[in-house]
């Protein structure tokens, strides 16, 4: 299957894929509270209701950031499965959380601006760990190339294992999900933590939605490339991970701001600078890891 | 049935109630009764609200935030007047400061009466202001237009 082809196919997949898990997701966050839950396809009617409603806008440029947002977005994503360069990937990604934050920003509406605050916050906390997937994926096989990842014979988690558990603690956040949701939470409709979306409404609200299923697809896609040489444990992996994430939504209570960015930091230095220090040293000094 | 009605967000908003009516809205909506199953959700934000619950009478206080409330709904919504108070005035009807019912402020679609309003009869408010959801989702021309779904437009 020719690159551009995949590109394509997640343009087209992705939101459905994305709805369909966050419809899971809602239908098992349902059952872990011990209620029903809504039928699976409950985000698209959802989505599909907001597309059909009145766009109520408090300025005209707040759509402009919306529409950037989800087309950084699907860019990050097509580029991502069309096997591109990873470090543009990350670069397009960060790109997409900002329109998020402008979009936010600019309304002036003090919910909308601590949203947006705290949405920065998020970013300060998961950007280190994010950038340093690419670092030790250059380490290990000396190419930033996604296409060389999926090619080499061994799955990339046994060289990276920290980067893959610190990556999955700031997926946390990526994901929106508790105890790091402090901005756009998926639970808590009437809090603070709703605050990035209060002044979206209708078709803007459905256009970030659709954003945030795209999103995932990917964030779970990353995942996938840690055991990229076994397609079927990666495939499970990544499943499994997004229902981990589920059950410690479920589990936690939502902590504070100094505590998230905190403990995420300290995860990227621990487990990502460990793992690329450790990845150093083995190049670098291969008789030491001889035994 | 479009997806409209399988996605009701709801806005609920205490006026001057006396609480009675807020506990059995509160009760409706908790994780008991599941209403998610039916997409229902209580969103707290007037933007992405569809279905507007209101309790307790109109007073000189609250009267613009209700109003503000109203107007920064979109297109298509409903107003469900819960209790005796909000279709009224009910008891409070005479007080110095209470100018009534809802609908002296903004269009009620649905009057629920019950002092206290019971959550069944909530439920069955909710269910026959889906339908006039619907019928004004086709006369507001898919919602894309500027009229308020009263009357022809
Ligand atoms: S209708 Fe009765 S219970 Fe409800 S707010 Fe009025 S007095 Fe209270």
């Amino acid at each position: 299957m020719s690159v551009l082809l995949q590109g394509l196919l997640y343009i087209v997949l992705a939101p459905i894929l994305g709805g369909l898990l966050s419809g899971f997701d809602r239908i098992l966050t349902a059952r872990i509270q011990s209620r029903v839950g809504p039928p699976i396809l409950q985000p698209f009617y959802d989505v599909g209701k907001l597309f059909s409603k009145e766009q109520l806008l408090v300025l005209k440029s707040q759509s402009i950031f919306v529409i950037g947002l989800l087309i950084s977005m699907i860019i990050t994503g097509a580029l991502f499965f069309a096997q591109q360069d990873f470090l543009i990937v990350m670069f397009v990604f960060s790109l997409s959380g900002v329109f998020l934050v402008l979009a936010a920003y600019q309304i002036g509406s003090p919910y909308s601006f601590v949203g947006a605050e705290r949405e920065l916050i998020q970013m300060l906390a998961y950007e280190p760990m994010i950038l340093l997937i690419p670092v030790g994926v250059y380490m290990a096989i000396g190419s930033f190339s996604i296409q060389d990842i999926l090619n080499s014979p061994d799955p990339l988690f046994f060289q990276l294992p920290g980067i893959f558990f610190g990556y999955l603690y700031v997926l946390t956040i990526k994901l929106r999900k508790g105890p790091f949701d402090l901005s756009a939470s998926h639970h808590a409709h009437q809090e603070l933590v709703k605050g990035i979306t209060t002044e979206f409404s209708g078709p803007n609200l459905a256009l970030i939605e659709l954003a945030h299923w795209y999103e995932n697809i990917l964030l779970l896609g990353i995942i996938y490339i840690f055991f990229a040489p076994w397609p079927v444990v990666a495939v499970l992996v990544a499943i499994g991970t997004y229902a981990l994430e589920i059950f410690v939504d479920n589990s936690f209570s939502r902590v504070k701001w100094d505590l998230l960015l905190k403990s995420s930091w300290w995860m990227t230095l621990i487990l990502g600078g460990g793992n690329i220090v450790y990845l150093y040293l083995v190049k670098q000094f291969p008789a030491l890891f001889s035994f | 049935m479009s997806v409209l009605s399988k996605s009701p967000w709801v806005i609920h908003y205490d006026g001057s109630s006396c609480n009675g009516c807020d506990i059995e809205v509160l009760a409706a909506l908790m994780p008991r009764f599941d209403v998610e199953r039916f997409g229902i959700i209580n969103t707290g934000n007037p933007k992405h609200a569809d279905i507007f619950l209101i309790t307790g009478s109109i007073n000189e206080q609250n009267i613009g935030i209700v109003k503000n409330i109203y107007e920064q709904m979109p297109n298509p919504k409903v107003v469900l007047a819960l209790g005796i108070c909000a279709t009224s005035g009910g008891i409070f009807k005479d007080c110095y400061n209470v100018y009534g019912g809802v609908d002296k402020v903004i269009p009620v679609d649905v009057y629920v009466p019950g002092c206290a309003v019971r959550p069944e009869a909530i439920i069955d408010g909710v269910v026959k202001a889906l339908g006039i959801l619907e019928k004004k989702r086709e006369q507001d021309c898919g919602g894309n237009c500027s009229c308020s779904g009263e009357g022809a437009c």
